[in-house]
This record gives structure tokens, sequence and C-alpha cells, in this order.
């Protein structure tokens, strides 16, 4: 069971949180400029780390609010959460 | 040595000191015309028909753990082909076709088992759903048939069929000629049948690199060494983005764990797969007798071979419900395996933007009972450098061609196929 500190409520279990997919995938600003490689990368394309992926949540059974959350993809040890528009923080060694 | 009952009677009266390792053991040599990547049930199938029909022999397959301790080891062993898209359809028609006869053709009981694999409908709208996946596989040639709830009651007894549960049991779509195999069984059988036909099996050889000249990978860097590659495939499931991204590939794949579980052993209670279809959960029973279960990925992704507890509490709600009878049963067992979970739910076998480097992967959670048909469609791709007319439409590009094939409708997250 993971626990996963809500930035606006504080920790509480996995089963009131839904996954939301990798961070940072920003919706193209003109999407009809793109040539469908382009649009395979956006739509398509995910970096799949084995170690530390950033990703979004949201606290479907409490706030409803999304966020981010760094966490590690072998051991799901959870190692920085930070809100969306928030920049991500600098990668631990 | 070939497997027999004579071969079985002479070993007993030589108390049984006489049989050979199943497959070689050798060193591995410097260059090989072809090196897979991966000695999971996929690859050591692809190494075999490789071997078997396009008589190329020279070939080894690189394992970084042992054979059967992967993937191939960590299913439920479920065995169908009642897929709806003709690409799939087709694909997994021709992989339940070989199971039938993989015994007999790799002289190793694969213990293969046409129990019949049963999805449960219980609302209106996924009858009619599971009719047109009925009817489509039946203009496919595929065998599918509707039971009612009355049939199913009769065929599986201690299933509650009544109207007791809070999803009813409606009907379901049963498809005969699946069933079940012995999965360490598969990958030992292939192992045995291609190491037979000169193909060298290689573990604890782990890869950590590609080297290239131009387009063209022209060896592989291991744990053991540099070995040369005239042509080099990976069947690396859960794990191919890492090794495509040796070679700077990227791909549609995110790696998820799925869990299964193992009950102790029961006396014969259950002679089918069943599926439920109100939430996700299906069981068979194995011939030792325990119950053999899964349900659902954990969502997020994941390279931990070991699930979270909240989704295995779900799934065995969803089988007390179907099976209130197995409520003070006890679990035996339980671990996870990571799944490459393409964006459109559809495997990847084919060619890449890399001369010689072939891609066999994203099978999500159903790469098993693929096994055959993923070798011989695999072999095929990488005899000729060119697709198989079976997988000719599960190449990369369809991700930007717009040709994805997306049996379940789910769009593009890895995690609702």
């Amino acid at each position: 069971m993971l626990r996963i500190g809500c930035p606006w409520c504080g920790e509480r279990e996995e089963i009131e949180f839904s996954y939301g997919g990798q961070a940072h995938l920003a919706y193209p600003q003109d999407p009809h400029a793109l040539t469908d490689e382009q649009w395979a990368q956006y739509l398509f394309m995910r970096d799949n780390p084995k170690g530390l992926l950033r990703e979004r949540w949201v606290h479907s059974h409490g706030c409803r609010r999304w966020f981010n959350v760094e966490r590690h993809t072998v051991t799901h040890e959870i190692t920085a959460i930070y809100k969306p528009g928030e920049p991500p923080p600098a990668r631990r060694a | 040595m070939r497997y027999s009952i004579f071969s079985l009677v002479r070993q007993a009266f030589a108390g049984h000191r006489g049989w050979d390792e199943a497959w070689r053991t050798p060193e591995p040599k410097k260059q090989y015309d072809v090196v897979i990547v991966g000695g999971g049930g996929h690859g050591l199938a692809t190494a075999y028909y490789l071997a078997k029909n396009h008589g190329v022999s020279n070939v080894a397959v690189l394992e970084k753990g042992y054979i059967g301790g992967g993937n191939t080891g960590r299913n439920t062993t479920i065995v169908r082909s009642n897929y709806m898209l003709d690409d799939n359809a087709h694909f997994y028609e021709w992989s339940l076709k070989l199971w039938h006869q993989l015994s007999t053709d790799l002289n190793y009981n694969t213990m293969f088992s046409p129990r019949g694999v049963l999805n449960l409908a219980h609302t209106e709208g996924q009858r009619d759903q599971y009719f047109r996946r009925g009817n489509r596989m039946l203009l496919n040639g595929i065998d599918a048939e509707w039971m009612t709830r009355e049939d199913i009651a009769r065929f599986i007894p201690h299933l509650d069929c009544s109207d007791n549960p809070r999803f009813p049991i409606l009907g379901g779509l049963m498809q005969r000629r699946g069933g079940t195999a012995r999965h360490d069984a598969v990958a030992w059988g292939y192992a045995r049948a291609a190491s037979a036909l000169g193909v060298d099996i290689i573990q604890n050889c782990e890869v950590q690199g590609f080297a290239r000249e131009g387009n063209r990978v022209v060896a592989v860097e291991t744990s053991r060494g540099r070995i040369g590659a005239g042509k080099v495939g990976i069947a690396v499931a859960g794990n191919s983005g890492r090794v495509a991204g040796m070679v700077g590939l990227k791909l549609p794949i995110e790696t998820h764990v799925l869990q299964a579980f193992v009950s102790e052993p029961l006396k014969p209670m259950l002679d089918t797969v069943v599926t439920y279809g109100a939430g996700h959960f299906y069981m068979s029973q194995s011939d030792k007798g325990e119950l053999v279960m899964g349900g659902d990925l954990d969502f997020y992704p994941s390279y931990a071979q070991k699930g979270n507890i909240p989704i295995l509490e779900e799934a065995v709600a969803a089988g007390l419900q179907m099976f209130p009878i197995l409520s003070r049963v006890r679990m035996m067992r339980h671990w996870g395996g990571v799944m490459d979970m393409t964006l459109d739910g559809s495997p990847i076998i084919a060619k890449t933007p890399i001369d010689n480097f072939y891609l066999n992967g994203g099978w999500c959670y159903g790469g098993f009972k693929a096994t055959p048909a993923s070798g011989w469609v695999f072999a095929h791709t990488i005899a000729h450098d060119a697709p198989h007319e079976l997988n000719r439409a599960h190449t990369l590009e369809r991700f930007e061609t717009g040709h994805v094939i997306d049996d379940k409708g789910a769009g593009p997250v890895a995690q609702w196929h």
C-alpha cells in the first residue's frame, strides 16, 4: 500500500487516489501544425524509466485535485510531491 | 534423446540415471547469424522456428537469469483466441492452432488442456458486446458459443448463478478450444527443441549494450563478453523500453506490474477457465489442485516483481462473489510480473528504424497464449527481413499512421488495456 501525501489534504492511502500518467506532457500549442510523427510522440511515446518517474495523480476520493509525484518504479519510494505549475524539484544524486 | 514410452521404460529399468540434460549449456561463440535477447517463451520459440522453419541454426538466445524464471513462469497459463479485430484474431487463432499440436511438435509434454475459456456477462450491454465479439469470431473461423445462465449453472456447479450477487450472471461467451498449458514446460520444451537443432541457449548473460556501425547493430555487449551478431531480435517484454533504449529507440510502452496468486491445493472443483465480467478477475484450477487467479494491473508503472494489497483484495472480492464456496480457502503464493503495456493494447512484432534490429514486445498481459505464433512470425520477420502475413499490422509505425489495433477501444492509456 502506497501512502501518498496530497499537497492539500496530507498523507492518505493509495486507494483514495487515481493515477494520471506521465507528468509534464504538455498538450501541443498548435496540434494541426504537428506531423504524424510528432503527434505520435505526444500521444503514444512514454519515458518508462526503471528508476525515478515524474507522474500525475488525482485525489479522486478526497479533494479531487491533481498534483505531481516523483516515484521510483522499482522500490515505489516517493521522492517528491509538488503542485501543478510548480517546477519539478532537482533530482537527488 | 527422444522422449517416448520406450525411453521411459528403458530409463525405469536403468534407475533413471541415463537421462540427458534437456538442453546444452554452451560457452558463447564469438559470432552468431542471429542473436535473440530474452530467453522466455517468445525468444526460445523464435529461435526454434528460425532453425526449424527457416534453416537458420547459428543462433544464440541470451537470458539474463535462467530459463523459465521470468514472465513465462509467472503468468496464469491461459490460452485463448477470442479477439475481435481481424489483425489480432488471425494471429491468436494461428497461435491456438499451434498450441493444439505443440506437445507432439516439441516432443515435450506442455500439458495443454483445451478446457474452455468462459467470459461471464452481467449486464445487457455486456451481453450485446459479447454477442458482437462472438459473431466476429465466428466470421473469422474461430469457435465461439453463447452460454445462458442455465447452461453455465450446469457447467460450473460451484459458480453462484443465483440472483443473490450484486451483479448476477446473465450468460457468458465461451471458447471451448481455449484452455491452459503448463507454463514452465512451454519454456523448457522450446529450449530443448531449439537446442537440439543447434541453437545455443546462454543463461546468466545480461545484455548491457549494443555496438553499432552506421545504422546496423554489429555486436551485443553482455555480462559474458562481446558477442557478434548478424541480426538481433529482442523478446524481453517488461523490459522492452530499456533494451530498445540501448539503441536509442523510444517505444509506445509503459511497464506495469500484474499480480497472480494461487490457493492451497483443493480437490477438483473447476474444469474450465472462468472470468468475471463486472470487475476483473479470472480463475482456473491447476493439475495440482491449486486455484490460479489474477485480476487487474496495479494501475501505475512499476518494475517491481511484486504487487500491492488493494488490487489483491479487489480481485479476491470478485472471486468470492462468483464462488462463495471459497471464502475459507487460504492463499498459498502471490507474485507479480512486469508487463509491456502498449498504448493500444496490442503487441509489436516488427522491424525497427535500425536495419538489422527487430522488436518483439508490448504483450500487455496476454503474452503467454501468443508464445507459439509470436515465435513463428518473429522468426519469419527476422529471416526474411519482412513481416509475416500475420504480423504485418503489428508494426511500430501504426502509432504514426493511425492504424492502431485497439481491441478494447480503450484509448491511448496503457493501464486501461
